[in-house]
């Protein structure tokens, strides 16, 4: 009898065994995921003695299985029976910290850092470290590389003899054989230090820092750079200068444009570490020589941090060192040769006039402006476009005007439709910040030619920009200078701007609110249910649904429901499938009440 | 009398290599690569497989693994047939115990793992080994499955695909010294990878002119530095060779060196820049040189000295006078690849008739040998050869006129450590190894200071 009852309850989990299995890639990993499932019915001890076993020697699965495992087992010590037998986790994941695959050896030491937080400080020494150790002097530089992410969690925990070895483990893994293993020790480099005591960090971590800074690859060099912004936060504002300023000074002036990169791209970090003084004397004229340097890439990445390194200058000092060193950099910058280096710039630069204040930026960052509005590329000018708020706050966007209408146009009818597409969507924000004037008369037109683009991206685009318009300049607005326009489409030859004029209505009957809609619109529409073209009529039907709840029953009862039942009567199948699609919404959201004569 | 031969050979040659193993693919062989160590030599063919050989401890190679890497496609867009043949193939520096290669077609690269298994898991819940479904009733506990022995599987699995990045055919691909990255090139452009990205790469070489009318050259092989891992050459339809250094900037347009060697004037032909075309460029071990092979000669460039090459050697200057011939069959167009040896001290080149060619850069002698099934027979010592201009010295000189010139070794390959060859001759792969290292232990041949009497020049051809 409890036999018949078991069958019942183990075959799920029978099943899920079984597919670990499975010949299908997706069963095995289903099966996987449900892991904790088959932990739970197979109890702790069987867990320990079979399914781990099992797991540790199935390393030869798809990359996604081993992933989802490694995962899993991160999470696993409740189903081995809790902190007493974590270690038992350790055999699998050791083998999947040792697989190619480097996604997966990720996870596996995530997973292992995470339980090692599970581990009694006496099984650390006696389970978890032995394990490092073999990964660390493990014959493939899979279980090597996989070390150096092991050294940082089990340091704090253990006896200081053990702490020895760890250090000498980890210096040996900075001078290994191969590069992969040293860009490892390089990039982890930084979080060891993190829990190393004071004076072994300027005794062991400052000369691997500067060996590994000064290594023979360029691919080790470059990920010693934020090993030394990490270091750096350590170390007490004396020592800086002696132990790692020399090293990140050679790093800047690196022969390698990667590794110059590297620190323009960290700059910022870097200048928070070193704090205001350093960054005063050395990090000013390193950022200048980014700003020149003769690589674009690494000009690119320092262009990208003008804005966040002026602003997190010392104060006292600020303003002379943009003016006196930062901003004639810059202003090379705009007419440099490389659209990238342009366009990071543009991204940036109005929000140099936020620290500079009105009078400075009037005189000597508007004229940049305007030089990157006209600029060749249309990134470089979308860039400025796009980030027109942090002038205004300053400046008024009216001084920019002038300028900003020819580039607008220039982008507005671009060769490239994506181009166009990304004007589009800066249009609501020009038009808040221009006001309603200076739109109808300037940029009004370019709103409705978008409507009649020949890419349909381009004019659903448009549909809803003018959506976005009605909400912010309101409904009489809408009434006075866009709904005539939409609608006089509707007479358009061309069935595609018909449609249009459909679309259209879709977006724009619920901010014009239902006086509009029932007035001006539903007219078009209900006319338009005759139009010849069936993608035209079907679209018709789609728009009344979509109009439904805007209008009152009256208007549905009267107006509404005899064409749609006449468009449910076509001889087109969508149109006939969208107009019983829409008498069936139309009927549920009026609760029965218009059609339930039908 | 065999063993009196033996010596008698070992003295005349600096090598004397026997023949010990024929293997015949399926399809002609269009590329030969051995593995860092030398245990492991993979084959791609014509017909778009590759197949590993494994050297046994006997110091014999047998067919380890054989997969299909490529398949013929078409590209719809460009109406085009994409052969399956593979180009290259590269293997990666070990990472664990399974080996991972590179193999490339005209136009997509793959990664391949091939790994052992041997074990399997055994034990289902609802269904016996042979997979019939067990009787419900019967099943009142659960089993975990276990893993038992089971005889070596050699499996080869896709890891990576790398495709869509090159408009023209892939003639090369190299993996850099950082073990993070390799190169691919095509007759324009030049591309870097990182191993574990596919969609995207970063085109670092490109050749291509505005106008497709101003093309002067293409690109025909490009390899990455053994040690230096900015460093990369490539080398030109017309005879250059340069070498770019990545860390100046993110666009190698800029060459840091060029090799180049300024042409004879009163040599000039209609054929001088069609067979100064180099055909393959090859970093010494020591990373200090560079050969190159072009049609008639393989040259050996000190990386320090651009104007002219340190050493030139004469591949079949015979063949300087059928150049009009060989022209009209296309044969001047065939793709000959060169090698070194382990200590860069011995090159290898392929040549017509099943020849191919070595030269001792220390004693400055040649020799040439034969790959063909006539005359290989199991462990029996190759016998030079000679091509005779005029009149035949020998009864075994071979007359110029009498060359077969589809009978051509193109692919070559030298064990990184030991004195084992690999020639692909049309399907047939010949593997060669130096009487002096049977087992393999010996790696420094003993080079004789005599100069024999066959291998003297043959007199310099008249024109």
């Amino acid at each position: 009898m409890a036999g018949a009852e078991g069958d019942d309850s183990l075959y799920p989990i029978a099943v899920l065994i079984d597919e670990l299995r499975n010949e299908d890639v997706q069963l095995r990993l289903n099966s996987i995921k449900k892991l904790s499932t088959i932990a739970l019915a197979l109890g702790v001890e069987r867990t320990r003695t079979e399914l781990l076993p099992f797991l540790t020697d199935t390393i030869y699965d798809e990359d996604e299985v081993l992933l989802a495992l490694a995962e899993q087992l991160g999470s696993f010590t409740v189903l081995v029976g809790g902190p007493e037998f974590v270690h038992c986790l350790l055999p699998p994941l050791e083998s999947l910290a040792t697989v190619e695959e480097t996604v997966v050896r990720d996870k596996a030491v995530e997973s292992l850092q995470k339980i090692s937080q599970e581990h009694s400080p006496v099984d650390l020494e006696v389970h978890f470290v032995p394990l490092v150790k073999r990964l660390a002097s493990g014959d493939w530089f899979t279980s090597r590389t996989s070390a150096c992410g092991l050294f940082s969690v089990c340091y704090p925990r253990v006896s200081s003899t053990v702490k020895a070895e760890i250090r000498q483990h980890f210096r040996t893994l900075c001078s290994d054989d191969t590069p992969m293993v040293r860009r490892a020790a390089s990039s982890k480099l930084g979080e060891f230090a993190k829990v190393l005591e004071l004076d072994y960090v300027k005794s062991d971590i400052i000369p691997l820092f500067t060996a590994l800074a000064s290594d023979e690859q360029d691919s080790v060099r470059l990920l010693a750079v934020e090993a030394g912004v990490s270091i750096a936060t350590l170390l007490p504002q004396e020592d800086l200068e002696d132990l790692v300023m020399p090293t990140l000074r050679q790093a800047a002036e690196d022969k390698s444009w990667r590794v110059r990169y590297m620190v323009a791209d960290k700059f910022s970090e870097l200048q928070k570490a070193v704090g205001p003084e350093i960054t005063k004397n050395d990090l000013v004229p390193a950022f200048q020589n980014l700003l020149k340097d003769c690589e674009a890439e690494v000009r690119t990445a320092a262009a990208n941090k003008v804005k966040v390194f002026c602003e997190s200058l010392p104060e006292d000092s600020r303003e002379t060192i943009i003016m006196t060193h930062i901003l004639p950099c810059v202003k090379e910058l705009v007419s440099d040769t490389n659209q990238h280096v342009k366009s990071a710039l543009a991204s940036v630069i109005m929000g140099l006039s936020t620290i500079l204040g009105k009078d400075n930026t009037v005189e000597h960052l508007l004229p940049l402006f305007l030089v990157q509005l006209k600029d060749e590329y249309p990134e470089v000018r979308l860039n400025i476009i796009s980030n027109l708020d942090c002038v205004n706050e300053v400046i008024g966007i009216r001084q920019l005007s002038q300028s900003l209408l020819p580039a607008i146009v220039e982008l507005a009818e671009d060769a490239k439709w994506r181009v166009r597409l990304a004007i589009i969507e800066y249009m609501p924000l020009l038009a808040g910040q221009l006001g309603v004037e200076f739109f109808d008369e300037k940029l009004n037109s370019l709103c409705m030619a978008w409507l009649i683009d020949h890419v349909y991206a381009i004019r659903e685009a448009a549909t809803c920009n003018l959506m976005k318009l009605v909400e912010k300049f309101g409904a009489e607005w809408a009434q006075n200078t866009i709904v005539p326009k939409v609608l006089g489409m509707a007479n358009d030859s061309n069935y595609l701007h018909r449609m249009t004029t459909l679309f259209c209505i879709n977006a724009l009957s619920e901010v014009c609110g239902q006086e509009i809609t029932t007035k001006h619109m539903l007219p078009v529409v209900l006319k338009m249910s005759t139009d010849q073209v069936a993608n035209v009529r079907f679209n018709v039907a789609r728009c009344l649904q979509k109009i439904g709840p805007v209008l009152d029953s009256s208007a549905l009862q009267a107006d509404v429901k005899p064409v749609l039942e006449k468009l449910a009567t076509d001889q087109d199948m969508d149109v006939k499938y969208f107009a019983l699609e829409a008498i069936s919404v139309i009927t549920l959201i009026n609760g029965h009440t218009v059609y339930d004569s039908m | 009398e065999a063993g009196v031969g033996g010596f008698y050979q070992n003295k005349k040659t600096f090598f004397s290599f026997f023949f010990i193993l024929v293997c015949d693919p399926a399809d002609v062989i269009s590329t030969v690569e051995f593995n860092q160590t030398g245990e492991f030599l993979a084959t791609g063919d014509k017909g778009g497989r590759v197949v590993i050989f494994q050297r046994e401890p006997q110091g014999e190679y047998n067919v380890y693994s054989t997969f299909q890497s490529h398949e013929p496609e078409f590209d719809y867009l460009k109406s085009l047939e994409i052969e399956e043949r593979i180009n290259k193939i590269r293997w990666l520096p070990l990472h664990n115990p399974a080996h991972f290669l590179l193999a490339t077609n005209d136009k997509t690269i793959k990664l391949w793992k091939v790994s052992e298994r041997d074990k399997r898991a055994e034990g289902y819940n609802l269904r016996d080994e042979e997979g019939r479904l067990k009787d419900l009733s019967t099943v009142t506990t659960l089993q975990v499955p276990v893993l038992r022995p089971m005889d070596l599987l050699v499996e080869a699995s896709p890891r990576r695909v790398f495709a869509n990045a090159h408009a023209y055919h892939i003639n090369s691909i190299s993996v850099n010294s950082d073990c993070e990255t390799y190169l691919s090139a095509d007759d324009l452009r030049i591309n870097l990878w990182n191993l574990n990205i596919t969609d995207r790469s970063f085109n670092i070489v490109d050749l291509k002119p505005e106008n497709m009318e101003d093309l002067s050259e293409v690109i025909t092989v490009a390899e990455f530095h053994p040690h230096h891992c900015h460093l990369l050459a490539f080398s030109s339809s017309t005879g250059t060779t340069r070498l770019c250094d990545m860390r100046a900037s993110a666009l190698c347009d800029q060459h840091a060196k060029l090799f180049e060697e300024a042409a004879d004037p009163s040599h000039r032909s209609f054929f001088s820049e069609i067979v100064s075309s180099v055909s393959d460029v090859k970093f010494s071990h020591s990373g200090r040189y560079l050969l190159t092979r072009d049609y008639l000669t393989v040259k050996v460039w000190d990386l320090n000295m651009e104007n002219k090459p340190v050493e030139t050697y004469q591949v079949h200057d015979y063949l300087r006078t059928k150049l009009c011939s060989l022209y009209e069959s296309d044969c001047i167009f065939d793709k000959f690849e060169c090698a070194w040896n382990g200590t860069d001290s011995v090159i290898m080149t392929g040549a017509y008739n099943n020849y191919f060619r070595m030269f001792d850069r220390a004693s400055l002698r040649d020799v040439t040998l034969e790959a063909s099934r006539e005359v290989c027979k199991r462990r029996a010592v190759l016998q030079p050869r000679r091509v005779c201009v005029g009149k035949k010295q020998k009864e075994t000189d071979v007359s110029v006129d009498s060359l077969d010139f589809r009978k051509k070794i193109l692919h070559t390959a030298w064990h990184p450590k030991e004195n084992i060859i690999a020639i692909a001759a049309s399907n047939n792969l010949y593997i060669f190894q130096d009487r002096l290292t049977p087992n393999g232990h010996h790696n420094t041949p003993e080079i004789q200071s005599a100069p024999p009497k066959w291998q003297t020049q043959p007199n310099p051809p008249t024109y």
